[in-house]
């Protein structure tokens, strides 16, 4: 009676413990399908899942429906869930925004999309992730898609290239633009016009006080207004180095100076990335920076808003998405003396002078594990028309859509649009290959001592960064 | 007990059928079926993977992703020089944030022995920073540490130093915080230790007119040392692994002190090299347990 007894709970157990098992093998399994094939059956798998859900969906669809789009925590996410009302009266679907922090949003998806979970049908990703989410089979091919719908003519090619290509140049599209963000300059002309700082301006330099015509001069406006014994300082900049603020601002300068971050093409760093050009634009952000207010070694977006609205700055630099907030009189005192401008150009040690902008913005795919993908798509093909567009950018969207760009409708939209649409041109990103967190942890903890604290040299904290990033590139078969 | 049983009812019956043995088996079985899935095959299974290549932001691949590596990841793992500063790193804050724990916590506890007006009330309070959260008190010290405003540097006129973000400074700012927070744990079990030591010793010493510090040392260090001992461990055990509180200061990346515990995160949490970080965590385990051993070894001595 007692074995029976025993028996009886074993068995119950072992069912359980069975029953796990294939749960946890099911999941295996389709891990292991999804990684053999890697990018291509992604797109097959995609599809598969799409018909095998397409009866559900279509259910969903009629009963109206429900998708759910993955975005950080900030106001353009705001604006996205007040312009699908739009498209929730034409379609009846409602969608919710979910807005993740910025301090943890990549690792979030990240970690729901290695678990395969369909929490999201859409997430609004980093630019950079787009090769990693593609390579993990994690987005939906969207390559076809793009091409049927026109969306390669529509939007600007720069930002089909940085926002959705996986490869860059390979012709697989990942996503569609959403956000065309990028780094800009927000300055306070009452200053810069005064003609008591014109004048002084002029006898210390010998030129005058304005826009910066370039980054030599962005530094010389800096160390003029720097007055840290009246709590006034002569620039504010990120210094932050918890996720990719401080990098997104390291390469642009050191694109500027001529140097450049690595071959895209052939995976080269050494030689590259530690050239002398790549030095100088290192050296300047680590001058630049000491013109910033105490406590910036952690700045971020808000931080230097908040400098700037306090009146401790004549100017800071931003992601384009983060100066509503200085263009609106309730949130900055200064709103109305508030004029914008575009990273500038710099003439680089080989005579030649380059401008670029670090690449900031997202752009939207669809989840290979959606069980909605239908309506995904729906959304997408409603959200990449024009009038949505031009709607998107009225609302205080970033659009990559070239004819809503260079619309004056855009251009007289906003204080800051002129600035944008122009940035749009200059703009370059940061590695998008799969590896892309590791070479942004790594150029971080290398560079970031050197940039905020002074610790060694510009040429040391390269050639450490420049060492690991081929080290990096090695393991993962790039080079040899 | 059996009167009572064989009184009761047939469905009793059945369960007096059920051995006393087999009822164990039956109590035991699902708790050891949950350490098994949460603690045992995880530990086994991170064993496991700890000598691949494995990452999981990646398809997986058998051969490929994970992909076999023997020990080559640990020798990668301990052949890398700035691995070794962060190693270096994580030991200077155990020394530093046990040592001042000890020093402070035992300090305390005598001070607190001698009877007078409200001690319980400050014994009270003085443990209430260990009752908090480790990441309250993380950015609750970020805040004190502000440059701008904070009242650290307010308080003792350090001027303008950054403590949360500087690299010259950022370790003395976790272990400050660690310390303030921590220090009360010392101190409950240091002042359990010093109650507990009867007091007919220090009278037989006071007749052979020894002095305080004959007393300190034969009588009060000897008697306390096993719990003394009993919080070094725990206090050394959590300052190896520290984390919650020094993200809270300082965050992550340059800013923050290059500790094992926040490397370890950024490997296998940021960029899920999940088959290093495997490795990586059983270093600090063999680390940990070897520290231990040896405190242990003198814990039991102590005993004796």
């Amino acid at each position: 009676m007692k074995s029976k007894w025993f028996l009886v709970l074993t068995v119950g157990l072992a069912f359980i413990l069975g029953l796990t098992m294939a749960m946890v093998g099911c999941k295996t399994t389709t891990a292991e399908t999804t990684a053999a094939e890697t990018t291509a059956a992604a797109t097959t798998a995609a599809a598969e899942t799409t018909a095998a859900e397409t009866t559900a969906a279509a259910e969903t669809t009629a009963a109206g429906g429900e998708i759910k789009i993955a975005w950080a925590q900030w106001a353009p996410s705001d604006y996205l869930q007040k312009l699908s009302e739009g498209f929730t009266k034409e379609t009846g679907v409602t969608v919710i925004v979910e807005q993740v922090p910025w301090e943890t949003f990549v690792q979030k998806y990240n970690a729901e999309m290695i678990a395969q979970n369909d929490t999201w049908d859409i997430i609004i990703g980093d630019s950079q992730d787009v090769g990693a989410m593609a390579t993990g089979g994690h987005y939906v091919d969207l390559t076809q898609w793009i091409k049927d719908n026109g969306v390669l003519d529509s939007f600007t090619p720069a930002s089909m290239t940085y926002y959705a290509e996986y490869p860059k140049g390979g012709g697989k599209y990942w996503a569609v633009p959403v956000e065309g963000d990028a780094l800009g300059w927000a300055y306070r002309k009452d200053l810069f016009e005064d003609p008591a700082n014109m004048e002084a301006f002029k006898a210390k330099y010998g030129y005058d006080l304005g826009v910066p015509k370039d980054w030599n001069a962005l530094k010389d406006i800096a160390e003029f207004f720097n007055d840290p014994a009246k709590d006034f300082y002569g620039v504010a900049i990120y210094g932050d180095n918890g996720y990719d603020s401080m990098v997104m601002f390291v390469e642009q300068l050191i694109w500027a100076f001529g140097g450049d971050i690595g071959d895209y093409s052939t995976y080269q760093i050494d030689g590259i990335l530690n050239s002398q050009a790549s030095v100088d634009g290192l050296e300047y952000y680590n001058k630049l920076f000491k013109f910033c207010p105490p406590a910036f070694n952690d700045a971020f977006y808000v931080k230097t808003n908040d400098a700037y609205v306090a009146g401790k700055v004549p100017m800071s630099a931003n992601y384009f998405a983060f100066f509503p907030g200085l263009a609106n009189e309730a949130t900055n005192p200064y709103a109305k003396d508030t004029g914008y401008f575009v990273c500038p150009p710099q003439k680089g040690r080989d005579g030649q002078t380059r401008q670029f902008s670090a690449l900031g913005g997202q752009g939207a795919s669809v989840v290979s594990y959606s069980k909605k993908q239908d309506l995904a798509f729906k959304w997408l093909e409603w959200f990449i028309k024009p009038e949505t567009q031009m709607e998107w950018a009225k609302l205080g969207g970033y659009t990559c859509h070239a004819a809503t760009l260079a619309s004056q409708e855009f251009l007289d939209a906003t204080p800051y649009n002129p600035a944008f649409a122009k940035t749009m041109e200059i703009f370059k990103d940061f590695w998008a290959v799969p590896e892309y967190s590791e070479l942004l942890t790594t150029m971080s903890t290398t560079l970031g001592p050197y940039v905020i604290s002074n610790k060694g040299t510009a040429k040391e904290a390269l050639d450490a960064c420049t060492k690991e990033w081929t080290r990096i590139f090695t393991d993962a078969g790039y080079l040899k | 007990m059996f009167r009572r049983r064989n009184e009761i009812s047939s469905t009793s019956i059945q369960y007096r059928a059920l051995s006393d043995q087999a009822l164990i088996r039956a109590f035991v079985l699902p708790t050891i079926v949950l350490l098994v899935f949460v603690n045992i095959f995880p530990l086994f299974w991170s064993l496991v993977l700890s000598f691949t290549n494995f990452t999981a932001k990646f398809p997986l691949v058998w051969g490929k992703n994970p992909k076999f590596m023997g020990i080559g990841q640990y020798i990668r793992i301990l052949s890398d020089p700035a691995i070794w500063v962060k190693f270096i790193t994580t030991a200077k804050y155990v020394l530093m944030s046990v040592g001042g724990e000890m020093l402070l916590g035992f300090g305390l506890a005598l001070l607190l022995q001698i009877k007078f007006k409200g001690r319980e009330i400050i014994t009270t309070l003085l443990v209430l920073p260990m009752t908090m959260s480790p990441v309250i008190v993380g950015l609750m010290w970020k805040l004190f540490y502000d440059p701008n405003w904070g009242m650290f540097n307010y308080l003792l006129g350090f001027g303008k130093i950054d403590w949360a973000t500087d690299i010259k400074y950022n370790l003395y700012a976790s272990v400050i915080a660690d310390v303030w927070m921590w220090t009360p744990f010392v101190f409950l079990l240091a002042l359990a230790g010093l109650s507990a030591i009867p007091q007919y010793l220090y009278e037989a010493a006071e007749v052979d007119r020894a002095s305080w510090w004959f007393k300190f040392t034969r009588i009060t260090i000897p008697m306390v040392w096993p719990l003394l001992l009993v919080a070094l461990i725990f206090r050394t055990m959590e300052a190896f692994k520290v984390f919650d509180v020094t993200m809270g200061i300082s965050g992550r990346g340059a800013t923050a002190p290059q500790l094992l515990s926040i490397y370890l995160y950024d490997t296998a949490f940021v960029n899920w090299k999940t088959g290093i970080g495997s490795a990586l965590g059983y270093i600090v385990l063999i680390m940990i347990i070897a520290i231990t051993s040896i405190f242990i070894k003198y814990l039991n001595k102590a005993k004796q």
